[in-house]
C-alpha cells in the first residue's frame, strides 16, 4: 500500500529567470544537491531517480555528478508536463516496496532562452501533426485555446473566470521573492487589454518561459523520521491517461472536456482517507488558465461545468475555499513543468511557504492535464 | 505551409484529398462499420484491422476556432491572426477535422472577416492546393 508509507524530505531549486548562465545539467545537480542537503542525506545514498521523458538531463549524468552510489530504480515519464508528479509517485511506489531507499525526483530546463518545441518542425510531435499543423494549430496554446472557446461556449465561462486563475496566482507570485513575477501585480485591465497569443487567449493566459530546475528526496515513512525537515507523507498517487485519449488535441475525442484529470482523480481519491473538500491548498497545474477550471471539475471540487464559477468571489485566492497554486503556479512563479507546484506544496505542509494557508495539512498538487497526467494527495 | 509528415494510417486520406474527395476511415468488419480519426491501425470498437475510406457529404459545422497570433512560425506570423477551426462533420459529429474558414478555395488564411465565424456555423469543404499538397478548406455555407 502507497498510503503515506513515504515522504517528501527535502527540497531544492534553482534561481529562476528568463535567463541563465548555467547548463540543464548544472542546475539539475545544483536543484539536487540543495534538496540532499534540505533532507540531510548524503548524496552517496541516493540508489533512485525520476524524471520527465523531456528531461534532457539523463540519471546517468546526474548520478555520476552528484556522487550518487549505486542506482537500483530509475524512471522516467513521458507527456511533458503530464509527467510532473507521476515521477513522484514512481519514487514512492519503488521504496515502498522495498526497490530503492532514497529517491530523488528531478526537473531542469532552460526554456526562458533556450528553443521553444513547437518551432521544431524537422520532428514529429507527440501529436499526429499532419492533421494540425498544415492548417496553422502550431503550438499549445491554440489547441488549449480550441478547447478554451468550446468549454466557455458550453458552460457560459467567461475571461473574467479565466483572470480569476491568473490573478490567484499572481496575487501569490506577489509574496515570493524566488517568483518571477515577485512585486509585479496584474489588474483586470492590464489582463482584458493584453495582446492576444490565441484567441481566446491572451498573454496573461499563458505561462511563463523560465530557466530553472527543481528537485525533491523521497524516503521510508520510517526514515523520514530521523531527518532533518519535518516529513511530508505521499498519501496517494495516481497517473491518467483516458479511454481514447488524444493528447492536447483531445477534440477528437468523443467527450473533448472531460480529460485526464478525471482519470487520475478516480484513482487518487479512492485511495485516499479524505476527499477533495477536506483539501486545504491545491497545486494545480497552470500552463494554461483554462486547465484550472477543466481541473476543477476532474478532480471532484465541483460539477461539471462549473469550474469557471467556482474561481469567483476570491475562491482560489488565500482565505478562499480553494486557495491556489500559492508560490504563484506556472503562470507567475516559474514554468518548470510543474515540478515547481509539487516543492510548493511540501513548503505548505511544513509551514514554510511565502502564502502560507494556516494549518494546511493535506495539499493536492496535479500534473499538465489535457494531456496523460499525474496527481498526488501530499499530507502532513 | 508545414505540409503534412503523412504516416502510413494518414496516406489515404491526403490521396483522396488529391481528388478533391473528402474521405473518412471506416471500419470495414460488416457489423462494425466505425468511422474514426485520426487513422489507426485496427477499429477501437470491435479490433478489427479491415479498414475503408468512407466518402463524406463534406459538410460540417464549427465545433470551435481559435485565432493565432504572433509568435507563429514565418510563414504562419505573416497571416496572423487567421482562424483554424475545428469542423464536426454533419455525416459523423464525433468525427472532428482541423481546418481554416476561407473566403474562397485558393484564398489566404486570413481571408475570412473573424466576425463571422460562430460555434455551430455551417460550412461546407473546398480543396485547394498549397506547396504540391491538396489540403481541404473550409467555407460558410450561405444559408
Amino acid at each position: 500500500m502507497l498510503k503515506d508509507a513515504t515522504a517528501i524530505v527535502g527540497i531544492g531549486q534553482t534561481p529562476f529567470a528568463k535567463q541563465l548562465p548555467e547548463t540543464e545539467k548544472a542546475l539539475a545537480c545544483r536543484a539536487i544537491l540543495a534538496a540532499l542537503d534540505d533532507a540531510g542525506i548524503d548524496p552517496s545514498e541516493v540508489d533512485a531517480f525520476a524524471s520527465y521523458t523531456m528531461e534532457e538531463t539523463d540519471e546517468v549524468e546526474v548520478a555520476k555528478a552528484i556522487g550518487a552510489g549505486d542506482v537500483t530504480f530509475f524512471s522516467k515519464v513521458g507527456y511533458g508536463g503530464g509527467g510532473s508528479c507521476a515521477t513522484v509517485g514512481h519514487l514512492a511506489a519503488a521504496v515502498a516496496t522495498g526497490q530503492a531507499s532514497v529517491g530523488v525526483a528531478w526537473r531542469s530546463r532552460k526554456r526562458g532562452s533556450g528553443p521553444r518545441p513547437w518551432k521544431n518542425t524537422a520532428v514529429q510531435l507527440p501529436t499526429p501533426g499532419q492533421w494540425t499543423r498544415p492548417f496553422g494549430l502550431l503550438r499549445p496554446a491554440d489547441e488549449i485555446g480550441m478547447l478554451a472557446r468550446r468549454y466557455m461556449h458550453e458552460y457560459g465561462a467567461t475571461r473574467d473566470h479565466l483572470f480569476n486563475v491568473a490573478l490567484a496566482c499572481r496575487n501569490r507570485a506577489n509574496q515570493n521573492p524566488a517568483a518571477i513575477m515577485y512585486e509585479r501585480p496584474l489588474t483586470r485591465e492590464m489582463y482584458m487589454t493584453a495582446r492576444w497569443i490565441s484567441e481566446p487567449l491572451c498573454l496573461f493566459d499563458n505561462c511563463l518561459e523560465t530557466d530553472g530546475a527543481l528537485a525533491c528526496v523521497i524516503v521510508s515513512a520510517e526514515r523520514a523520521r530521523d531527518c532533518r525537515q519535518k516529513p511530508v507523507y505521499v498519501h496517494s498517487a495516481a497517473q491518467g491517461l483516458p479511454a481514447q485519449h488524444h493528447g492536447m488535441v483531445n477534440y477528437w475525442n468523443d467527450d473533448p472536456l472531460s480529460g485526464p484529470a478525471w482519470t487520475a482523480a478516480r484513482h487518487l481519491w479512492k485511495q485516499a482517507d479524505f476527499g477533495p473538500a477536506d483539501v486545504d491548498v491545491a497545486q494545480i497545474y497552470d500552463a494554461f488558465t483554462p486547465l484550472v477550471p477543466l481541473s476543477l471539475e476532474g478532480y471532484g471540487f465541483c460539477g461539471r461545468g462549473e469550474g469557471g464559477a467556482f474561481t469567483e468571489g476570491g475562491a482560489l485566492e488565500i482565505g478562499g475555499r480553494l486557495p491556489l497554486n500559492t508560490g504563484g503556479g506556472g503562470l507567475s512563479e516559474a514554468y518548470v513543468h510543474g515540478f515547481n507546484l509539487i516543492n510548493e506544496g511540501v513548503k505548505q505542509l511544513r509551514g514554510t511557504s511565502t502564502a502560507q494557508v494556516p494549518d494546511a495539512a493535506t495539499c493536492l498538487v496535479t500534473a499538465g492535464e489535457g494531456v496523460p497526467t499525474s496527481a498526488i494527495l501530499l499530507r502532513s | 505551409m508545414l505540409t503534412p509528415v503523412v504516416d502510413e494510417d494518414g496516406a489515404p486520406f491526403w490521396e483522396y484529398a488529391a481528388r478533391g474527395e473528402l474521405r473518412v476511415q471506416a471500419c470495414a468488419a460488416p457489423d462494425c462499420g466505425e468511422l474514426r480519426f485520426p487513422p489507426r491501425p485496427c477499429c477501437p470498437h470491435c479490433r478489427s484491422f479491415d479498414s475503408e475510406w468512407r466518402l463524406m457529404s463534406g459538410r460540417g459545422r464549427i465545433w470551435s476556432y481559435v485565432l493565432p497570433h504572433p509568435p507563429l512560425l514565418p510563414e504562419y506570423a505573416a497571416q496572423a491572426p487567421y482562424n483554424a477551426v475545428l469542423v464536426e462533420l454533419l455525416d459523423d459529429p464525433r468525427i472532428r477535422l482541423v481546418g481554416n474558414v476561407v473566403a474562397a478555395p485558393d484564398a489566404p488564411l486570413n481571408s475570412l472577416d473573424p466576425a463571422r465565424l460562430r460555434i455551430g456555423a455551417p460550412v461546407r469543404v473546398a480543396f485547394t492546393e498549397v506547396d504540391g499538397v491538396t489540403v481541404p478548406r473550409w467555407l460558410l455555407e450561405r444559408a
